[in-house]
C-alpha cells in the first residue's frame, strides 16, 4: 500500500507530508483561516502556536495573534474575539488548561464558539511534563464539546471539523480537540491537508449572531436571577444533543468531501467479540495494531475507541457494546476516592446501570504521567479483559504502579 | 512489514531531528512512518532516546520500540551493552566511533549476524560543519548501513527542516558519511578472537 490517497473527487492524488500534531492542528487553523490566536506557551502545546505564528510572519495566513500574559488571559481574548465575531483558536495543556478553568465555563455559557486544542498533559504537583488526561478530565463538566483524535490526520481533519459544528447557530458552543502530549504532539507522521477554498466551503465563516457591535449593543453573560439561570443552563443540556448530531453528520460530510471520516467511536471486531477494551487517542492506536496479533492468538476481543467524549454518544455506545459481557475501560486519569475511580470507567458503568443492563466494567488506569505502556501492557489489557469474564475485579485496577 | 528504528544519542546531538529526518524521509519514500522522541528533562548532553516506525500499513503502534531492527547510536559514549536491548538477531547497528567494527562488536556484545556500520561522526561533522553536531552524518551512515529510506529523499527531508545554507551543509556531511561508512557483519570467528 502507498501513501498517496485517492481524493473523494477523482481530480487526483493527494500527497501527504510529514507533520507532527502539533503543526498539523496549527495547519488546520491555517486552512481554515482563523481570525484570532491567542497564544501562552505551555509544553507540550508550544509549537502549535509557534507554527501559527510562522505561518503569520511567511504571510500564509492574515490573523490577529495576540501574545497574553496566562492561559487565563489566552481563553478570555478568545471569547472576546469570537463574541466580536472573529474565527477564533487557542491552544493549551496540563496547567494551562487548569488555569482557564474558570473562563471555560465563560466560554460555553456565554455560548461562545471558540475551537480550543488541548495536547493533554499530567498536573501539578510533583510536576510532569508528560502526557496523561488529568487536564482534559477535570474540565469534562464545563460544557465544551470535546473530541479525543488518535492521529495527526485526524487531528487536523477534527479542527476543521471543530469550527463547523461549534459555529452553527443551532449549536454555538466552545470545541476542544484532545490528543496525547509527547506520543502525538510530538510525533511525526504523514498528513494530507487540504486547499483553503475546499475547507471554507466546508467549514464557512458564519456571522455570529449577537455579535458584540457598538452600532448594536448587547451584552453577554450579564447577572441572571434565580428567575432564569436554570434555563440558561438547560438550553446547554439540550445543546448538546444537537451537538451531538451535528458532529454526526458533520463527520459524514467531511468524509463526502474529503474521502476520510471517522465517526462519533470506532469499533473493531466488536460483533463477535467475549469482550471489549474502550480506550481514547496514542493508546487505541496501539491496541488496533494489536488486536489482529490477539485475533491470531485465538483471543475474541474488540476494542472500541471512543472519539467523541462530550456529548457522548450514548445510542452508538450502546449499539457496539450490546451483546458483549465485559468492557475493560482504559483511563489515564484518576477520580481520587470515587467509588470507581477511572472517571470513563464511572460514566460507562452508570450508563449500563441506568439502562438496566448487566455488562460487566472493569476499571484500569494506565498511563498516569506517561508511565510507560509497551506493546505487551497493551496485550495485557485484552488477556485482563478476557480473564474479567469469569471473576471481574471490583476495584479499580491501577496498571504498572509500584505498591 | 514494519521496520522499527530506536535512536540513543546525547540531548544537543540532534538524534531527535535525526529520527524525523528519517520518519520524513520514508513519507517521501510513500511509506507509513512515525517518528516520536522520548524526552526527559530537557538538557544538553543527557543520554536522549527517539523512535522511528516505517510500515506498508497506516496503523502503527505508538509505544516506546523494545525490539528494533536497527539501532543508532550517536554518540561514543553511549557505546554500552545496555543500549543494545532488544535488538532483533538480523538487526543493525550505526554508531559513531572511531574504533573497527570487530571492537565494537565485542564492547557492544553483539551477536553473529548482526550487521554494523561505523562512521567518525564527530570527526566528519567538525570538518565540514565546524560543530559537533552528528545527526545528519549519523543519517548518512543509516541510509548506507540499512538502505531504509532513499538517500534523494534523507536529504530532502533535511532541506526542508533547514532551508538555505545550513541544509546545504549538512546534505553534504549526509553524502560524505554515506561514502565513509563502513559496513559489515559481525561473524562468530570475530567474537572468539
Amino acid at each position: 500500500m502507498t501513501l498517496a490517497v485517492e481524493e473523494a473527487s477523482g481530480k487526483g492524488l493527494k500527497r501527504p507530508r510529514p507533520m507532527s500534531t502539533n503543526s498539523a492542528i496549527a495547519t488546520a487553523a491555517r486552512d481554515l483561516d482563523v481570525d484570532v490566536v491567542s497564544a501562552y506557551p505551555i509544553t507540550p502545546q508550544t509549537t502549535v502556536v509557534e507554527k501559527i505564528a510562522e505561518y503569520i510572519a511567511n504571510g500564509e495566513l492574515d490573523a490577529e495573534m495576540i501574545h497574553v500574559e496566562s492561559e487565563h488571559s489566552a481563553l478570555s481574548a478568545a471569547i472576546g474575539a469570537a463574541a466580536a465575531g472573529a474565527r477564533s483558536f487557542t491552544a493549551t495543556a496540563s496547567q494551562g488548561l487548569a488555569l482557564m478553568h474558570e473562563i471555560l465555563h465563560i466560554a460555553s455559557g456565554g455560548r461562545v464558539p471558540v475551537v480550543m486544542s488541548v495536547a493533554t498533559r499530567a498536573l501539578s504537583a510533583p510536576i510532569s511534563i508528560w502526557n496523561d488526561h488529568s487536564d482534559v478530565m477535570n474540565a469534562r463538566d464545563s460544557g465544551w464539546i470535546i473530541a479525543f483524535v488518535s492521529s495527526a490526520q485526524e487531528a487536523y481533519d477534527t479542527v476543521i471539523q471543530a469550527f463547523k459544528v461549534a459555529e452553527d447557530p443551532e449549536v454555538l458552543l466552545p470545541f476542544m480537540v484532545a490528543y496525547d502530549g509527547y506520543l502525538m504532539s510530538h510525533t511525526m507522521e504523514p498528513v494530507v491537508t487540504e486547499d483553503r477554498e475546499t475547507v471554507l466551503s466546508y467549514a464557512p465563516k458564519r456571522d455570529y449572531p449577537y455579535k458584540l457591535d457598538p452600532k448594536k449593543p448587547v451584552t453577554i453573560g450579564t447577572i441572571t436571577d434565580p428567575n432564569w439561570y436554570y434555563e440558561f443552563k438547560y438550553q446547554q443540556v439540550e445543546t448538546m444533543k444537537v451537538a451531538l448530531e451535528k458532529f454526526r453528520r458533520a463527520d459524514e460530510e467531511f468524509g463526502k468531501v474529503f474521502g476520510r471520516n471517522y465517526g462519533l467511536l470506532e469499533c473493531i471486531h466488536c460483533e463477535d467479540a467475549d469482550a471489549i477494551v474502550v480506550a481514547t487517542t496514542s493508546y487505541a492506536t496501539t491496541l488496533k495494531y494489536l488486536i489482529n496479533t490477539a485475533r491470531e492468538k485465538g483471543m475474541k476481543v474488540g476494542l472500541l475507541r471512543l472519539r467523541l467524549y462530550r456529548p457522548f454518544p450514548v445510542e452508538d455506545f450502546l449499539k457496539a457494546t450490546s451483546g458483549v459481557d465485559t468492557l475493560l475501560v482504559i483511563d489515564r486519569a484518576i477520580s481520587y476516592g470515587a467509588p470507581v475511580q477511572g472517571p470513563l470507567a464511572t460514566e460507562i458503568n452508570s450508563l449500563f446501570h441506568s439502562r438496566g443492563i448487566d455488562t460487566k466494567v472493569v476499571s484500569v488506569v494506565a498511563g498516569i504521567g506517561q508511565r510507560a505502556f509497551k506493546d505487551d501492557d497493551a496485550m495485557n489489557m485484552f488477556k485482563l479483559a478476557l480473564e474479567s469474564r469469569k471473576a471481574a475485579p471490583e476495584e479499580t485496577i491501577f496498571y504498572g504502579v509500584r505498591k | 512489514m514494519m521496520i522499527e528504528i530506536r535512536w540513543h544519542g546525547r540531548g544537543g546531538q540532534g538524534a531527535v531531528t535525526a529520527s524525523e529526518a528519517v520518519s520524513a524521509a520514508a513519507i517521501l519514500d510513500g511509506k507509513y512512518a512515525l517518528a516520536f522522541p522520548e524526552f526527559g528533562a530537557e538538557r544538553r548532553g543527557a543520554p536522549v532516546r527517539a523512535y522511528t516506525r516505517i510500515s506498508d500499513n497506516p496503523v502503527i503502534p505508538r509505544t516506546p520500540v523494545t525490539t528494533p531492527d536497527i539501532l543508532v547510536i550517536l554518540d561514543p559514549s553511549l557505546l554500552h551493552p545496555e543500549y543494545t536491548y532488544g535488538l532483533k538477531p538480523n538487526g543493525t547497528v550505526v554508531v559513531n566511533a572511531k574504533l573497527p567494527p570487530e571492537k565494537i562488536a565485542k564492547i557492544l556484545k553483539l551477536k553473529p549476524g548482526v550487521k554494523i556500520g561505523v562512521i567518525d561522526a564527530t570527526g566528519l561533522a567538525m570538518e565540514v560543519l565546524k560543530r559537533p553536531i552528528v545527526n545528519t552524518a549519523m543519517l548518512g551512515a543509516l541510509v548506507k548501513a540499512t538502505g531504509v529510506v532513499s538517500l534523494e529523499n534523507t536529504e530532502k527531508a533535511i532541506l526542508n527542516k533547514f532551508p538555505g545554507k545550513i541544509g546545504e551543509l549538512n546534505v553534504e556531511l549526509i553524502r560524505r558519511a554515506y561514502k565513509e561508512t563502513v559496513v559489515s557483519e559481525i561473524k562468530e570467528e570475530v567474537l572468539a578472537q
